[in-house]
């Protein structure tokens, strides 16, 4: 199929950037939406104009570090990660809009990459439990619910990938935030830490920028690994119960 | 984010820039919220309470003068006379400034957290009513500061011209006010921003204060918001809607 | 000790036509070196040898730790272990990755599961059991002191990472899961649904950002290294670039350690990441580091099969199909472009059945691989055509299904039948899935000794760059353990014994060491930027790719293996000459990036065609059509080749240098495997 793509381009940080658009031809339904930008930096190179910088590394829909703002959707119409989704999701003629993440917190780096170092300085606010190596007791010693576990770990899928902020109209990271807080909060080992972790995370999330969450829900519309607002839930109750205690 | 940070960002590319310290819980975006939430929920309280007393026109001009007269009598004499009332004033007049001012200090931030628009965006997975809350809290406040000239503060009969007292009682006021076609217009437009505003509002609400945790309790608070956003529209429109086609006369 | 071992080993069948001197086909490609052993495992009964080295690696005071530095490069589970452990230690700690973030190392990328001689399930494990298994599933040619101590230290690492709050799969009763994975005979597989590698690398991840945090350890993230600094013949730093900035920077520490992971990359498909390469350790090995058996690279049976010549990498999917799955071909050539459900029972072949019939679907990768490149050969493959040959089998889940409902094998496998059904567009529940080999692992890299260090003092290497544990095949599930073992609890102590000789003489940044070194990556940066050729750097990759994938893949040949080193130097040749690299050193420049990685994998390349012309027999993951048994199975030359093929760089278009160490087997009987 034939197809024309409107991809935004900027050299650097300091460069304004805009948007070009580009033909391509005899892309098939069976490539994935990378290999489709692939042939057109392929395409590209050998005309003689440098190819367009994208962030891909698993291209298995897990390392999280692709990320295209695909016709005003995160990753795209289907609920995956960019480099997941397919062309046959497209149509011959489709006229295709391709831009980065949009958000402070994110500024552009080259092209269609974005600089998510937020999400790690999020992290190491208290994304974590306090265990040194050697110093864990035995596995068995600790048993964790079910239902917890499994909740546990439906919310730890996050890959960190940025859909959530961009798809959010405030540019809120609460999704990202509210899984992690969720998922260590959900576990026995989680609870020492868990007043100073929603604060401290909490803390850094609004120094970077981000913007204040109104709970509209565009974020897990866009989220390729489907983590449901309730984490943001219990973000707040987590924060609210922090405040409580005095933090 | 100091402007100095994002510049020197590259210039040694070390992922460590800043850390905060010392976060507070209170001086977080989600404080704002918890705020936002709070004065939210006086403020349904307080339209409940409103459109009963609304309600109160379908019982004819006596009863509703009644009502109207004793909520200034309402606590004698452990009250002062109006004394409930201008409790209530106060509460509301300190709610709505907080629920602004919140509502401000969250809109700024979106404003600057992202400060290059998308060329092409949809909207997937909000309700229309949640992209209405800002614009819809303006209007909301733009009616409400009418309302007030017009029953309250100034009190304007737009149907005879008179204002202040020589603008009827209360039943006489809202019968008249609502006779005036473009008058309830504004106030129907105005009743279906409230119940938009409410559609998201409650269930915001909850899911701030933390109540809609998983997927029940979240389709639990998404119904309550839509069912009380329903009852308070359909409720407030009843009278002015009456009075219109002629089922509540002086 | 080896009374109650499992049956299916059988005492190795001295081969009547295995010739009594090495028949070596690599005569004239390389120049033979004195041979190498390791000296630091203590002498002493295996069990007891870790424990014995801990105490007598030297301890480093706590007030002098902060004044060591270490350079630790890569962030998978293997270098963010490490990094964080080091880290709480106390050192100074850098930590090196070309991603945007340390999250995003491929350990993520894992899905099936870690082992752990927990022995849970009370169904006969031990760690003597998982060493054994290990040691046997890489075919005798892994050094055993290393292995023995992997299945030792491997239930510390459920522990940790329980603790961390990596959310494994747990019983109703609240306590671990465990499930059999890979052929393995015992349950002993820890798994958080099909996604452990994920939520182990972020257990580790977190851990090291909780350093960052603490300011022991610096992240630099989207920064490449690019050369090492040797000084005095010691490891004592790197060269990167800032890949946003292409800055070309000087890292200095008293110690490097490389955790940069494989080089399956340069078949071109791979189910690696797309930047994944060999860079990092194939630099390493150019200023003295040998490399260890290169060409042992291990081939993964159940991957999504290329569906055109646009296809940039392989999908995996996991072993842990092939428990409750059923894989089969049609018997006739003219059903194999049938809908599968249309092919009645008796036309179908469920060869690993027939062929393997104690173990079958569930025999190791190698041969389930060759297996089904077999089928494909002959004629009965499935699935599209791609260059005129069906590259597929079925893999069935209609009896799992029938047998377990639907809901419990989407339980199982929910995350992987969606994943192969968003890929394929084709529904697994309904249709069977396809699957086909592809290169996975890469058992080959930097030799290192007990203590993870390389043949260059003050160079470590864990995880998947080194050769220590795997031997000539991995186990399922072992990639994981012996990524933080490695980290987590081997380094962290070995490297002590190194440190404990600082602190060390501080290097001045313009040493000549240093600025020799940063100087050879500039000439070669602006080598690419100045060819001005016509060819793209992909063009090669995928050709290089293609000649290795053909004669150095699942099956190999002397003549194949010959005929792919001439291509492959007439190709890299032309590479440097030809190849065409646009944009400037100074900005994001993925196509410079490219090209200095594909380079490498030329050079790699030749030398893994050497290794495996070397290697005259068919061991664990690699089969060589000269040495099978009369029934075509894979055939092992004890007698000549139970040595580790130890690399060393001979010099730009000289030949690599062997040096052999020969392995030896104490606490284990070298057997014939048969899973027949």
């Amino acid at each position: 199929m034939k197809l024309t793509l409107n991809i935004w381009r900027q050299a650097s940080e300091a460069d304004k950037g805009a948007m070009h658009t580009y033909d391509l031809d005899n892309v098939s339904p069976d490539m994935s939406f990378l290999e489709m930008l692939d042939v057109l930096n392929e395409e590209l190179n050998a005309s003689g104009e440098e190819p367009i910088a994208f962030d891909s590394d698993c291209r298995e829909g897990i390392c999280g570090m692709c990320g295209l703002m695909i016709n005003g959707e995160p990753h795209g119409p289907e609920v995956t990660t960019t480099c997941q989704l397919h062309m046959r999701s497209f149509k011959d003629g489709d006229e295709i809009t391709i831009e980065p993440w949009r958000s402070s917190a994110f500024p552009v780096v080259k092209d269609l990459c974005v600089d998510r170092s937020s999400f790690d300085r999020i992290i190491q606010q208290g994304g974590y439990i306090s265990v040194n190596t050697g110093s864990a007791p035995e596995a068995h010693s600790i048993q964790v619910p079910k239902e917890a576990a499994d909740r546990a770990f439906d919310v730890a899928t996050c890959i960190g990938c940025g859909a959530c902020v961009a798809a959010c109209p405030n540019g809120s990271a609460s999704l990202f935030m509210g899984a992690k807080i969720t998922h260590l909060g959900e576990l026995p080992q989680g609870q020492a830490e868990r007043d100073t972790r929603v604060v401290n995370m909490v803390g850094q999330h609004d120094h970077e920028g981000f913007g204040g969450c109104t709970n509209i829900g565009e974020c897990t519309a866009a989220c390729p690994k489907e983590i449901p607002l309730d984490v943001i839930s219990q973000l707040n109750r987590d924060l609210r119960m922090a405040m409580k205690h005095g933090h | 984010m100091a402007p100095a940070r994002l510049g020197q960002r590259y210039g040694s590319f070390v992922a460590t820039p800043t850390l905060v310290k010392g976060s507070r819980s209170t001086r977080s975006t989600i404080a704002l919220k918890l705020l936002m939430a709070v004065t939210g929920l006086i403020f349904i309280g307080y339209v409940l309470l409103h459109m009963y007393g609304n309600l109160k026109a379908f019982s004819g001009h006596d009863a509703f003068n009644e009502y109207a007269h004793h909520l200034r009598t309402f606590g004698e004499p452990m009250l002062p006379h109006e004394g409930l009332l201008w409790i209530i004033r106060v509460v509301l007049l300190v709610s709505v400034i907080l629920h602004v001012y919140a509502a401000v200090m969250l809109w700024r931030r979106a404003q600057k957290a992202r400060t290059v628009k998308y060329v092409v965006k949809k909207h997937t997975g909000a309700i229309f009513a949640s992209r209405l809350m800002r614009w819809g809290g303006v209007t909301l406040l733009l009616f409400v500061i009418w309302h007030l000239l017009n029953f309250t503060v100034g009190k304007v009969n737009v149907k005879t011209g008179e204002t202040g007292d020589a603008a009827g009682d209360p039943f006489n006021l809202l019968v008249d006010s609502f006779d005036t076609w473009w008058l309830t217009l504004i106030y129907l437009v105005a009743m279906a921003m409230l119940g938009a505003h409410l559609h998201h509002g409650i269930w915001s609400a909850a899911q701030t204060l933390g109540f809609a945790g998983n997927a029940q309790a979240r389709w639990f608070w998404r119904k309550v918001a839509f069912t009380t956003a329903l009852v308070i529209t359909v409720g407030f429109a009843l009278v002015p809607v009456s009075v219109l086609v002629g089922i509540i006369e002086k | 000790m080896t009374n109650d071992m499992p049956d299916t080993t059988l005492a190795a069948d001295p081969s009547p036509d295995a010739p009594g001197d090495a028949t070596d086909d690599a005569v004239g490609y390389y120049t033979p070196g004195d041979p190498i052993r390791d000296t630091k495992a203590p002498e002493g009964p295996i069990a007891e040898r870790w424990q014995t080295r801990k105490f007598e690696a030297r301890l480093v005071n706590p007030a002098n730790r902060r004044k060591l530095s270490v350079i630790i490069v890569g962030t998978g589970l293997a270098g963010a272990s490490a990094a964080a452990t080091l880290g709480e230690a106390g050192y100074e700690v850098k930590s090196f990755c070309y991603q945007d973030s340390p999250r995003r190392a491929h350990s993520i990328a894992a899905q099936g599961g870690i082992n752990a001689a927990k022995n849970y399930k009370e169904d006969g494990d031990s760690v003597h059991r998982l060493f054994y298994d290990t040691v046997k599933g890489g075919d005798y040619r892994s050094r055993e002191s290393n292995v023995y101590r992997l299945a030792e230290v491997s239930t510390n690492i459920i522990d940790q990472c329980v603790a961390q709050g990596v959310p494994f799969a747990r019983e109703y009763g609240g306590l671990l899961d465990n499930r059999s994975f890979g052929g393995v005979q015992v349950s002993r597989t820890f798994y958080a649904r099909g996604q452990t590698g994920q939520q182990l690398l972020i257990g580790a991840y977190q851990a090291l950002e909780r350093q960052v945090a603490a300011g022991t350890v610096t992240t630099y993230t989207r920064h490449e290294m690019l050369e090492l600094i040797v000084v005095d013949g010691k490891a004592r730093g790197i060269i990167a670039r800032d890949m946003v900035t292409g800055e070309v920077q000087t890292h200095l520490a008293d110690v490097v350690v490389l955790a940069s992971g494989g080089y399956g990359n340069v078949f071109y498909l791979s189910t690696n990441a797309m930047g994944c390469n060999v860079t990092a350790t194939w630099r390493a090995h150019r200023k003295g580091a040998y490399m260890a058996n290169p060409c042992y690279t291990q081939i993964h049976p159940t991957c999504i099969p290329v569906s055109g010549s646009h296809q940039s990498k392989l999908t995996l999917m996991s072993e842990s199909l092939r428990n409750d799955g059923r894989i089969w071909v049609p018997k006739k050539k003219a059903d194999c472009a049938k809908d599968p459900r249309e092919i009645p029972e008796e036309d179908r072949d469920y060869y690993l059945e027939r062929i393997y019939p104690s173990f079958g679907n569930l025999v190791p990768r190698d041969i389930a691989s060759r297996a089904a490149k077999y089928q494909c050969d002959d004629g009965r493959g499935v699935g599209p055509e791609v260059d005129g040959v069906r590259r597929g089998v079925y893999l069935d889940f209609a009896d799992a299904i029938a047998r377990l409902g639907r809901d419990a094998v989407e339980e199982k496998y929910g995350n992987l039948f969606d994943m192969y059904a968003r890929i394929t567009g084709e529904d697994p529940y309904s249709l069977p899935m396809r699957i086909y080999p592809a290169v996975h692992y890469v058992m080959g890299g930097l030799w290192v000794d007990y203590d993870l260090q390389s043949t260059i003092p003050g160079l470590f290497v864990t995880g998947e760059a080194n050769f220590s544990d795997h031997g000539a095949n991995r186990l399922g599930a072992s990639a994981l353990m012996q990524g933080l073992a490695d980290g987590y609890f081997v380094l962290p102590h070995t490297i002590r014994d190194y440190l404990a000789d600082g602190p060390f003489e501080k290097l001045a940044a313009d040493h000549p060491a240093v600025l020799e070194a940063e100087q050879s990556v500039k000439s070669r940066i602006d080598h690419f930027m100045t060819v001005g050729g016509s060819r793209s750097v992909d063009s090669y990759h995928r050709e290089l790719g293609h000649i290795m994938w053909e004669y150095c893949g699942m099956e190999r040949s002397e003549d194949g293996l010959k005929k792919a080193i001439d291509l492959i130097r007439t190709l890299k040749d032309d590479f440097y000459r030809n190849v065409k690299v646009l944009g400037t050193a100074d900005s994001l420049n993925q196509s410079l990036e490219k090209a200095g990685r594909v380079a490498d994998f030329f050079e790699l390349g030749e030398l893994m065609c050497i290794d495996a012309l070397n290697r005259r027999e068919s061991c664990g993951g690699h089969f060589r059509a000269e040495s099978q048994t009369e029934d075509g199975e894979a055939l092992r030359h004890d007698d000549q080749f139970a040595y580790v093929a130890a690399w060393e760089f001979g010099g730009d278009d000289e030949q690599p240098i062997l040096h052999k160490e020969d392995l030896v087997y104490t606490a284990i009987e070298m057997k014939q495997r048969s899973y027949k």
